[in-house]
C-alpha cells in the first residue's frame, strides 16, 4: 500500500512540475497563490454529485492529494440535485473551484463560467473525450470516467449454451441467443421496455459500423432505416431478437432494478447496456449468491474490416472556475483526479487518460481486440442539426418511444411489420430533413 | 355604520375586561371598508397569479414554434392548431379515452350502488364507508406501482386466479387488447371512493321524513331509490358526470406511471407531455393544451344544457 503510494507521488509530483511550468508560461498573472518555486497552494472548493462518497472515497483522495500538495487545503461539497442545483448556482460567482460541468450547459457558454485548460490538441495528448467539452479549440473539461458501449451477459449461461466466443455478426448473436433459449431456462434478452431509458443504450451503439463521423451521416441521410445503413443494422437487431421471442414475454412490466439482479443470478442472459452497468450487475449477481466472474462485458456484434468496435464516451467532466481565486491548486486537482486518484477505475471504467489501461470490467475487450470509436462533435454551427431532424419527425433516438412501438410491432402487440414500420421511420425522417432543410 | 358583529363585541368586552382604553370607532371606519378587499387581496392575487397569467402565457406559447429553451419565440400564427387537426395520430389517442368514459360510468354506476346501500342501516356500515373511501386517500404514484406488481405475469392477481382454476391468464398490461381495460379498472378504483362519499352525502341530506311517509305508502327499497334519492341527488350525480368525463379525457397519471404511454395506451395528455418535452415542441403541446381545454369546456356547457342548475323540491 505504502509503496504504491509513493510511486503515485512521484508522479503526480513530476507532473505537477510540468503543469506549473506549463501554465505560469501561459497564464498572464502574477497569482498570489503562486509562489517563487512553483509551489500550489491555496483552499479549495470541489462541487460534486457522489454525495455517497464524500465522507468516503473523497476523503481518502483530499488526504492523498494534500500530501502531495501541502499548501492545498480542499473541501468538498456535496449536491443531491447536481444539475438543478448547479446550473442556478452558475448565475453567480460562486459555485467553488472546481466542479463537474453541468448538462444543461451549451459549448458556446462554456467559456462564460469556465477556465480554459489548453487547446484541444494539446490537451488531447494527455486526455480522452477532450472536444466533448470543447469550444473554438479550447478544451474546458476532463472527464472524471469514461464509458464503453456493448452488451452485458451472464457469462455462465452463455457458456451452458455453448457459446463461449463473442458473437461476430448480428446473425450469430440472434442463433446465440436462440442457443439459450433451447438449451436454458434463461431469458436470452431483456428489454427493460417499462424503464424505457435502457432502451436509449442501443443508441449509444452508433459509431461501431458508420465511425466517428456517424452523426454527420445520420444527419445527412434521407432514410436511415434502410439495409446497409448504421441505424437500420443496430435497430434491426432488436426487433429480430424480439420477433424471434427471445425477450422478456411481457415487456410492459420490466423493472430496471429487479433486472440487474436477473442477469446477476443468470435468470437473464443479455441486457444491451453501456459498460457503467457492469460493476452493478456484478454486485447484484454477488448479492443473489453468484460470482461476479459470472458477469462479462462484449461489443456490438458488428464487426467493420473483421474487428469489433465500441463506441466510448465521457462522463462528466471535471473543469475549473473562470472566478477561482486559487486556478493553480485547482487545475492540479482537476489533473490528479483524472491520473491518480483512480476513480474511474474503482467505478469500473475507461480511465479518461490516454494511456490509461483498461477497467478489469472490460477485461474481455483485450482479447477480443476491439477498437475504441470516440464520436467527433459536429461542425461549428450545425451543432442541433441532428436533433432538429429527430424532433421534428418525433422519432426520439435518445428516448424510449419509438422503440417502445418498434418491440411492440416485433412481438405482435401493434399492427405492422419491421417493413412498414422501418417505412414510416423512414417517410417521417425524410419528411423531417425536408422540413428543417 | 352602526353595525357590531359578534366579534366586534366579544373583543369590546375583552378589552374593557382587561381594563385597556376601549378603541376609538372613528379609527376603525376606513379600516372596516378596506377589510373585505385586504381578505380578497390574497386569493385573487394567488389565481391571477398562479392560474390567468401561465394559461395566458400557454396560449401565447401555442402562436409560436417554442422549443422550451430558446430566448426567442418566434410567433407562427395558427401553425400549430392546424397540424392538430390535420394529424391524425394526435386526435387518435382520444379513442384510449373511451375506455376512461365507459370506466367513468362504472365507476357512478358503483358509487350510486354503495352510497344508497350504506345510506340504510347495514351491518359495519362505517368500516363499509372506510373500505371504499380508502383509495382515493392513496397517492396516485403508490396506486401505480402497486397495481403494477398486481397486473404483472404471476403477479397478486394470476396467484388470485390459479387459486379459482384459472391457470392461463392473459398479460394484463402485456396485452394491446386488454392493457387499457387494466388501466380504467384501475383508475375506476381509485376514484369510485370519491364519488361515493359525494353520492352519501347528498344522500343523507334527504329529510328522514320523506322515507317515513314512502314507507306508510308502501313503498318498497328499489321505489325509495327511484323517487325520492335519485331525484333528491340529481344536482351531485350531473355535476360527478361531468367531472369523470372531463377526467376521462385528461386521463394522465395512472397510465404514466403505469406504462408511460406505451403498447397504446397514449392519452392525450401523456402525448402532450411528450410532445412539449420530448421533442421539444412546447408550441405545438401549448396548443394541445389549448384544444383540451375547450373540448373540457365545451362538455362542461353540454352537462349545464342537459342538467339546468333549478332548485330540487322533493315535496311537489
Amino acid at each position: 500500500m505504502k509503496l504504491k503510494h509513493s510511486a503515485g507521488f512521484a508522479a503526480a509530483g513530476v507532473l505537477a512540475m510540468a503543469l506549473t511550468a506549463c501554465s505560469s508560461g501561459s497564464d498572464s498573472g502574477d497569482d498570489a497563490a503562486e509562489s517563487g518555486d512553483g509551489a500550489i497552494s491555496g483552499d479549495i472548493t470541489v462541487l460534486t454529485n457522489r454525495t455517497d462518497l464524500i465522507d468516503t472515497t473523497f476523503q481518502d483522495y483530499k488526504n492523498t492529494f494534500e500530501s502531495e500538495y501541502p499548501d492545498v487545503n480542499v473541501e468538498f461539497e456535496g449536491i443531491t440535485d447536481y444539475e438543478g442545483d448547479v446550473s442556478i448556482r452558475l448565475n453567480t460567482q460562486d459555485f467553488g473551484d472546481v466542479l463537474l460541468i453541468p448538462n444543461t450547459v451549451s459549448k458556446d457558454q462554456l467559456p462564460n463560467f469556465f477556465a480554459p485548460l489548453g487547446s484541444v490538441d494539446e490537451v488531447s495528448e494527455t486526455y480522452r473525450f477532450v472536444s466533448e467539452q470543447a469550444y473554438e479549440d479550447q478544451a474546458y473539461g476532463v472527464a472524471i470516467t469514461g464509458n464503453a458501449q456493448g452488451y452485458v451477459i451472464n457469462k455462465k449461461v452463455w457458456e451452458e449454451a455453448g457459446i463461449t466466443e463473442a458473437p461476430t455478426t448480428p446473425e450469430e448473436f440472434v442463433d446465440a441467443l436462440q442457443a439459450i433459449a433451447d438449451s436454458t431456462d434463461a431469458t436470452p434478452y431483456y428489454t427493460n421496455y417499462a424503464d424505457g431509458w435502457p432502451l436509449s443504450q442501443w443508441q449509444g451503439n452508433r459509431g461501431v459500423m458508420a465511425g466517428p463521423e456517424t452523426e454527420q451521416i445520420l444527419a445527412d441521410t434521407d432514410e436511415p432505416w434502410t439495409e446497409g445503413e448504421e441505424q437500420y443494422a443496430i435497430d434491426s437487431l432488436l426487433y429480430d431478437v424480439v420477433d424471434a421471442g427471445l425477450s422478456e414475454d411481457d415487456p410492459t412490466t420490466t423493472n430496471w432494478e429487479e433486472s440487474k439482479t436477473l442477469l446477476g443470478s443468470g435468470e437473464v442472459a443479455t441486457m444491451v447496456l453501456g459498460s457503467w452497468a457492469v460493476t452493478q450487475v456484478q454486485d447484484a449477481a454477488e448479492a443473489a449468491g453468484g460470482s461476479p466472474d459470472d458477469i462479462a462485458y462484449w461489443p456490438m456484434p458488428f464487426q467493420v474490416d473483421g474487428s469489433f468496435h465500441s463506441t466510448i464516451g465521457g462522463d462528466y467532466k471535471n473543469a475549473v472556475s473562470k472566478y477561482s481565486e486559487n486556478p493553480e491548486a485547482a487545475r492540479a486537482w482537476v489533473d490528479w483526479f483524472a491520473q491518480e486518484s483512480g476513480y474511474a477505475e474503482s467505478q469500473g471504467g475507461l480511465a479518461p487518460t490516454v494511456e490509461g489501461e483498461l477497467p478489469s470490467t472490460l477485461s474481455e475487450f483485450e482479447s477480443l481486440g476491439v477498437e475504441f470509436v470516440e464520436i467527433d462533435p459536429a461542425p461549428a454551427g450545425e451543432e442541433t442539426a441532428l436533433s432538429d431532424i429527430y424532433d421534428t419527425a418525433e422519432i426520439d433516438l435518445w428516448g424510449n418511444v419509438y422503440r417502445q412501438k418498434m418491440i411492440d410491432t416485433a412481438r405482435g402487440a401493434a399492427d405492422g411489420d419491421k417493413a412498414s414500420y422501418f417505412d414510416s421511420l423512414n417517410e417521417r425522417w425524410s419528411a423531417a430533413r425536408a422540413e428543417v432543410g | 355604520m352602526s353595525v357590531s358583529t359578534g366579534a366586534d363585541v366579544r373583543m369590546r368586552q375583552g378589552t374593557n375586561r382587561r381594563g385597556l382604553q376601549p378603541r376609538r370607532r372613528g379609527a376603525r371606519k376606513p379600516r372596516q371598508v378596506l377589510t373585505p378587499w385586504l381578505f380578497l387581496v390574497a386569493p385573487v392575487v394567488l389565481l391571477v397569479l398562479f392560474t390567468y397569467v401561465p394559461v395566458t402565457n400557454m396560449v401565447w406559447y401555442s402562436f409560436t414554434n417554442w422549443d422550451g429553451l430558446d430566448p426567442v419565440k418566434e410567433p407562427v400564427g395558427w401553425t400549430n392548431y392546424v397540424e392538430i387537426f390535420t394529424r391524425p395520430e394526435i386526435f387518435q389517442v382520444f379513442f384510449v379515452s373511451l375506455y376512461y368514459v365507459l370506466g367513468a360510468f362504472v365507476q357512478l354506476a358503483l358509487a350510486l350502488y354503495f352510497a344508497t346501500i350504506l345510506s340504510f342501516s347495514t351491518w359495519f356500515k362505517n368500516f363499509f364507508k372506510g373500505i371504499l373511501f380508502f383509495p382515493y386517500l392513496l397517492n396516485g404514484v403508490a396506486i401505480g406501482l402497486v397495481f403494477l406488481y398486481f397486473f404483472r405475469p404471476d403477479g397478486t392477481l394470476d396467484a388470485l386466479l390459479s387459486l379459482v382454476g384459472v391457470n392461463e391468464p392473459p398479460q394484463w398490461l402485456g396485452n394491446p387488447d386488454i392493457v387499457n381495460v387494466s388501466l380504467a379498472s384501475t383508475s375506476v378504483w381509485r376514484y369510485m371512493g370519491l364519488n361515493f362519499v359525494l353520492f352519501l352525502g347528498a344522500i343523507q341530506s334527504i329529510p328522514e321524513e320523506l322515507y317515513e311517509a314512502a314507507e306508510l305508502d308502501g313503498a318498497g327499497s328499489w321505489d325509495k331509490f327511484r323517487s325520492i334519492i335519485l331525484p333528491g341527488i340529481r344536482q351531485i350525480v350531473g355535476l360527478s358526470v361531468i367531472l369523470a368525463i372531463s377526467g376521462a379525457l385528461s386521463v394522465f397519471e395512472i397510465p404514466y406511471i403505469m406504462t408511460g404511454g406505451a403498447n397504446g395506451t397514449e392519452t392525450f395528455v401523456i402525448k402532450t407531455v411528450t410532445t412539449a418535452f420530448t421533442f421539444s415542441k412546447v408550441g405545438l403541446a401549448s396548443a394541445m393544451a389549448v384544444v383540451l381545454l375547450f373540448i373540457v369546456l365545451a362538455f362542461t356547457w353540454l352537462q349545464r344544457t342537459i342538467f339546468p342548475d333549478d332548485k330540487v323540491d322533493l315535496t311537489s
